[in-house]
């Protein structure tokens, strides 16, 4: 301990994190409920002592959203949740949500002074736990309300960039509506991420919440088909948020992809999460699962989609065409996958898939590969080795190779400006595009990214808003 | 909330249900659908807008009881409301002066070409119109059809109204016989696009056929409604639905279509047992 803490008089500083109860890995195969189990009361109470409330507060810019971290820390020190939740709720309208899927490890928990030592406090877990007590049925603590200014924002998209826009131009007085495609708001939280790592009742809790300040949510409203940004600025809002995040998805682009049996990572999940295929025929929308199913991809969306597939009953196998170290997924969700028994063939390239005479996919041919100069990602790239074809037999894939923004919010405002890749151009401080009265963040501006920094983009713009409202 | 001001039995077992959806209505074109999802524990389902009119903010569409979505949707009645519905999605049809525009249309896609008859009608075309039913008690609007068009062909499998036979003879009797047609539209049952399909493609005439695979978002999300045309994978409900038939990858896309046939039998047989 004294040679762990530099040898100084800290010995009361206790450098192990408190750990958090999850599901064993062979209950948890069989159940889309909730792996990681929280905090109770009295771990939370240990850990929130483990903060030293360093004056540095790295960890509070480490947060996309600037939660006020020490304040809400020492207010569950003292035992004062509702004070705590209050703390958060000032700059974060989700901290449910938050608490669960923000890669803390890079972020806030990054940056905290007791990273330099050991672990790290356990912000991500703290957070959590205020907010699931508070949805354990404490009131929420009512937002400061804000005198009406009698402008109205649209706001397109009700994934993390479009709810943290809307709550925060709700707080300052503004009237906002929310236009979702879908039929329930929450975009990737609700259709994307499953059950099992975020339950979709506390998505919904959480959208009450941002309702609760004043926001108005149409569903059933495709931005670009049902109504166009032009119209929605004709039709008496003064600014728009497009927060429709990158929703595409990518294929291989390799002979026999459109057989039976292969699915972009999105339609599985939206099937799953979204329609709760998993409860067919309870539930109308059906699904087919294979026995040897292959995952090809190696990011979050990878090991959500391999992850669903062993709850219903495959042996799944995650092809990655780099190595471990270079897979974009959380470390956390990796170990996860793993321990539900989930296969990795790393270095391993989808060259073609193989039908039976009814034109389902029947194997996948790979091709493996080597790690040769870093690419312009940093990472390096992956080629080819001659001659090292091999059959993978399976029943199923889900290519989960990354998205792109939907065409059709292009296709609707032409003289909005795109990069490349289908992206909206935004300045990066304000969010602001080039066409005017018009903002833009999340997926749609970074292509497929994180929940919290779609977040803190949303934030962003919205003070850039608020600040354009004012000037009217 | 989608309330139904209307419905109408066209012939046993498909019916014309009036929505109102006045935000779809307002900006709906012939060749669009609508995903709709009966109730909370529904699926999405594509549907062809048959017609609309702005100013009652009204859309309709046109269902074949056949699966569990198609045997809930029949059982609600006016004043009963559908949890969700959502458009116009996918492009109109290509409408302009053609010259001679053949609509073909098998099964209850009759209902679904009168908008575009109407519009090609507009754009100055002379248009052919030929339906196809298995027998006469399952035609309907013959005289909308006869209003909408230059010529009117009837087909009917046994022979009981029209002329016996399905509908790509008399088209391809036309093209034998050197008639003009500029522009063939087929919708209906995929077998009948695709046979329309191989029927003109000797002659060298564009033809459009309005895909109908299994959707779940309709805005491009997931890829489901992937088609093959001309090798190159265009996603029908962003993309779509009208492709150029001679582009197309039938057999995939028939083969993609049968995905789910054991799980729509199954929850059919749940959704016809009475307690359901």
């Amino acid at each position: 301990m004294s040679q762990e803490s530099g040898g100084k008089a800290k010995a009361k500083i206790n450098l192990n994190r408190v750990s958090m109860p999850k599901q064993a890995a062979d209950t948890r195969r069989q159940t889309f409920g909730e792996v990681a189990l929280g905090y109770s009361a009295e771990d939370a109470a240990r850990e929130a002592a483990r903060c030293i409330e360093c004056k540095a507060r790295n960890c509070v810019a480490g947060c996309p959203v600037a939660i006020d971290i020490p304040e809400f820390i020492a207010a569950v020190k003292s035992g004062d949740l509702a004070g705590a939740s209050r703390v958060i709720k000032r700059t974060n309208a989700l901290p449910g949500i938050c608490g669960r899927v923000c890669p803390q490890e890079s972020q806030c928990e990054a940056v905290c002074t007791l990273a330099k030592k050991k672990a790290p406090v356990a912000i991500g877990r703290l957070e959590r736990y205020v907010a699931d007590w508070e949805l354990g049925h404490h009131p929420a603590p009512e937002a400061p309300a804000s005198p009406p200014t009698g402008r109205k924002v649209a706001v397109v998209g009700s994934g993390p960039a479009g709810l943290t826009c809307a709550a925060e131009l709700a707080r300052l007085g503004h009237a906002v509506t929310i236009f979702e495609s879908l039929h329930v708001a929450g975009g990737v939280l609700m259709y994307g991420i499953p059950e099992f790592r975020l339950p979709k009742s506390i998505v919904q809790a959480e959208i009450n919440y941002v309702k609760s300040l004043g926001v108005i949510i149409e569903l059933d409203a495709v931005i670009g088909k049902t109504l166009t940004i032009d119209e929605l600025l004709a039709d008496g809002f003064d600014a728009v948020f497009v927060g429709t995040g990158a929703g595409l998805p990518l294929f291989l682009n390799i002979e026999n992809e459109n057989a039976c049996g292969v699915y972009s990572a999105n339609e599985f999940l939206s099937r799953v999460n979204l329609m709760k295929a998993y409860r067919f025929p309870e539930v109308d929308t059906p699904l087919k699962v294979g026995k040897e199913v292959a995952v090809i991809g190696g990011g979050n969306v990878a090991m959500d989609a391999a992850r669903c597939a062993v709850r219903l009953g495959a042996s799944v196998t995650v092809v990655y065409r780099r190595g471990r170290e270079e897979m974009p997924a959380r470390i956390e969700e990796i170990e996860n996958a793993e321990e539900e028994g989930i296969a990795f063939l790393f270095l391993t390239n989808p060259i073609k898939f193989d039908i039976n005479d009814q034109k389902w996919v029947s194997g996948m041919v790979c091709q493996k590969m080597a790690l040769g100069e870093p690419d312009a990602s940093g990472r390096r790239r992956p080629v080819p080795v001659e001659g090292s074809e091999f059959t993978l037999a399976i029943d199923m894939a889900i290519v989960a190779l990354g998205t792109r923004p939907n065409p059709l919010i292009a296709r609707s405002t032409p003289d909005l400006a795109f990069a490349s890749r289908g992206t909206v151009v935004a300045d990066e401080a304000t969010g602001l595009t080039r066409k005017k009265a018009v903002w833009a963040g999340g997926d749609i501006v970074t292509g497929s990214a994180t929940v919290i920094s779609a977040m803190g983009a949303g934030k962003t713009a919205a003070r850039d808003i608020d600040r354009y409202l004012a000037s009217l | 909330m989608f309330p139904i001001v209307a419905t109408e039995e066209l012939v046993p077992r498909v019916r014309l249900y009036r929505i109102h959806a006045p935000r779809v209505a307002r900006k709906a074109a012939a060749g669009q659908f609508v995903i709709l999802r009966v109730d909370a524990h529904g699926e999405r389902i594509p549907l062809t807008i048959a017609d609309w009119d702005a100013a009652e903010g009204t859309v309709s569409v046109v269902f074949m009881e056949v699966g569990t979505t198609t045997t809930r949707l029949a059982r609600l009645k006016p004043g009963d409301v559908i949890a969700d519905l959502c458009g116009p999605l996918g492009n109109p049809t290509e409408v302009e002066n053609f010259g001679t525009v053949c609509l073909m249309a098998g099964g209850f896609a009759t209902a679904t070409i009168m908008p575009i008859a109407r519009a090609m009608k507009a754009a100055g075309n002379r248009v052919i119109i030929v339906v196809g039913a298995r027998n006469k008690d399952l035609l309907f609007w013959r005289d909308r059809l006869a209003e909408n068009s230059d010529e009117l062909i009837i087909t009917t499998d046994d022979g009981s109204a029209g002329r016996k036979g399905v509908v790509t003879e008399p088209v391809k009797e036309k093209l034998e016989r050197g008639e003009r047609i500029d522009r063939v539209i087929a919708i209906g049952p995929s077998i009948m696009m695709k046979f329309s399909s191989l029927t003109t493609k000797p002659f060298g005439v564009k033809t459009i056929v309005s895909m109908n695979p299994i959707m779940v978002d309709g805005t491009g999300m997931c890829g489901c409604c992937r088609v093959s045309v001309a090798g190159q994978t265009r996603f029908a409900c962003v993309d779509g639905p009208e492709f150029d038939a001679h582009a197309i990858d039938w057999d995939n896309f028939m083969a993609r279509q049968r995905t789910y046939i054991d799980e729509e039998k199954r929850s059919l047989e749940i959704c016809r047992c009475p307690t359901a």
